[in-house]
């Protein structure tokens, strides 16, 4: 499914991001490889979308530096992103997909069986031909992962995919995530459910105000958190 | 004037060929114009929207106040350029329709444009990220949001139109108003009016508005029929 040559590790070394005097992302340094997903969590305007767009090359850093692979500048296609509130283009299911894979540079037949394969990973087969927007709101976060993964990424950011989701798409969009990772993607993405992190991440990355708090496997910071912000978190207390 | 009225719908409802040759023109014109003006002024938009260039907003501000170009300004610097012995004179377009075709662009292609740029600009607003995302090139970037933003562009095509079908100042000087040959609807309304011939130019007028309102309608369906089937 990924791409042989891979934009892992994702390597943040003293990353600063600002926008005029706010410091979004303050000295962050961490790394993201291949395995299973990573989750960030934190509260309201912790820094998970800054940090998942500057991964992502969509946000360049202040101060301090970001590579991919070893690499300064990242792959063209190597990762694709999931907003919080994906915009839809105004055209089919199908159109959609079609868009992303001629944007991805894949063309001709393989591009119709391609966009077949996508819509039955995201299980949208029914609805291909109808338009994009008049899809309910789990349809088009799952639509949305496909056409994500019609850049066949090696890395895949989601910023919060649940968010405002009923249990069933919720459900919905974590199988796809699962069976994403399990195909070998490796899956960074936000969350603020804490049940959600607990039944996807491997790895989870606690920010607050802008700074990495604590980063552990899952499993540990769950049963054992190193920091009081993090044990504050995970009992269900405010970080403000 | 309710006997003139009576007449000029007479003259409708019986088909005179005299009105039917400057309808047909009239249309064939304005039509002519507003396309190319849309080919024109739509990527002239995008492309001002998209970029970010020296000097952008005194672009912008000039393009907005070319919507309000004075027709017979227009018309008087295409037919000096078009005049035998202007640059243009030997391309021997002066008082031919397609000399009112060129003047018509002219006066649109300001409209269209200025438009388009609103349009495109508040839709690159909401696509900016995924596209960004996505690595879409200048050039895809401009066709998709033409292509998104088709729906809304109605408008200005519609705007264009009802400038082109609707103005005299421009297409009187270039085209002479040739019986025949380069008469139009509000050509011969003026001319007619000026003759004392109120009912030719009241049937001209009510045609006018009917052609307009048609076009409007038929943009309107197509709108909506657009929206429902591709979202």
């Amino acid at each position: 499914m990924h791409a042989p040559s891979s934009d892992l590790p994702i390597l943040f070394a003293g990353v600063d991001i600002r926008r005029g005097t706010t410091v979004l992302l303050r000295n962050l340094s961490f790394m993201l490889s291949a395995g299973p997903p990573t989750v960030l969590v934190g509260p309201n305007g912790a820094g998970k979308s800054t940090l998942l767009r500057a991964a992502m090359g969509l946000l360049a850093p202040t101060s301090g530096g970001i590579t991919w692979g070893g690499r300064n500048v990242p792959s063209p296609t190597g990762r694709a992103i999931v907003f919080q509130r994906p915009v839809m283009l105004r055209r089919s299911c199908a159109g959609n997909l079609a868009y992303a894979l001629a944007a991805a540079g894949v063309v001709g037949a393989d591009r119709e069986s391609r966009l077949a394969d996508l819509l039955r990973i995201v299980g949208l087969e029914a609805v291909g031909d109808r338009p994009a927007r008049q899809l309910s709101g789990g349809e088009q976060q799952r639509l949305a992962m496909a056409r994500a993964l019609a850049r066949n990424p090696t890395v895949l950011f989601l910023d919060e995919p649940t968010a405002s989701l009923d249990p069933a798409a919720t459900k919905a969009i974590e199988d796809i995530v699962r069976a994403v990772s399990d195909r070998g993607v490796k899956v960074v993405m936000a969350t603020h459910d804490l049940a959600e992190a607990r039944r996807l991440a491997g790895e989870i990355l606690l920010l607050h105000l802008g700074e990495l708090i604590e980063s552990s496997p899952a499993q540990k910071f769950f049963a054992d958190p190193v920091t009081e912000a993090a044990k504050r978190f995970i009992a269900g207390e405010l970080l403000v | 004037m309710g006997g003139e009225t009576l007449s000029a719908l007479h003259l409708l409802f019986t088909g005179d060929p005299a009105l039917f040759a400057i309808v047909r023109l009239s249309v064939a014109v304005s039509m002519s114009a507003t396309i190319l003006a849309a080919l024109l002024g739509a990527p002239l938009g995008a492309l001002v929207a998209l970029t970010r260039f020296r000097g952008r907003e005194v672009a912008i501000v000039a393009l907005n106040a070319m919507m309000g170009l004075p027709p017979v300004m227009v018309g008087l610097v295409c037919y000096l350029a078009l005049s035998r012995s202007g640059p243009l004179g030997a391309w021997g377009l002066l008082f031919t329709p397609r000399a009112m075709v060129i003047a018509q662009t002219i006066l649109v292609t300001p409209i269209i444009a200025a438009i388009t740029r609103q349009t495109v600009e508040d839709l690159w607003a909401e696509y900016r990220d995924e596209l960004t995302a996505m690595n879409v090139g200048p050039m895809r970037r401009v066709a998709t949001l033409l292509w998104d933003g088709r729906f809304s562009l109605t408008t200005a095509f519609l705007a264009g139109y009802g400038r082109a079908a609707a103005e005299v100042g421009s297409i009187i000087i270039v085209g002479g108003n040739i019986e025949g040959f380069t008469r139009t609807i509000t050509t011969a309304m003026a001319l007619e009016t000026s003759k004392g011939n109120l009912a030719l130019a009241i049937g001209l007028g009510v045609v006018l508005l009917l052609i307009v309102v048609s076009v409007s309608a038929l943009a309107w369906g197509v709108r909506r029929a657009g929206e429902r089937f591709a979202g």
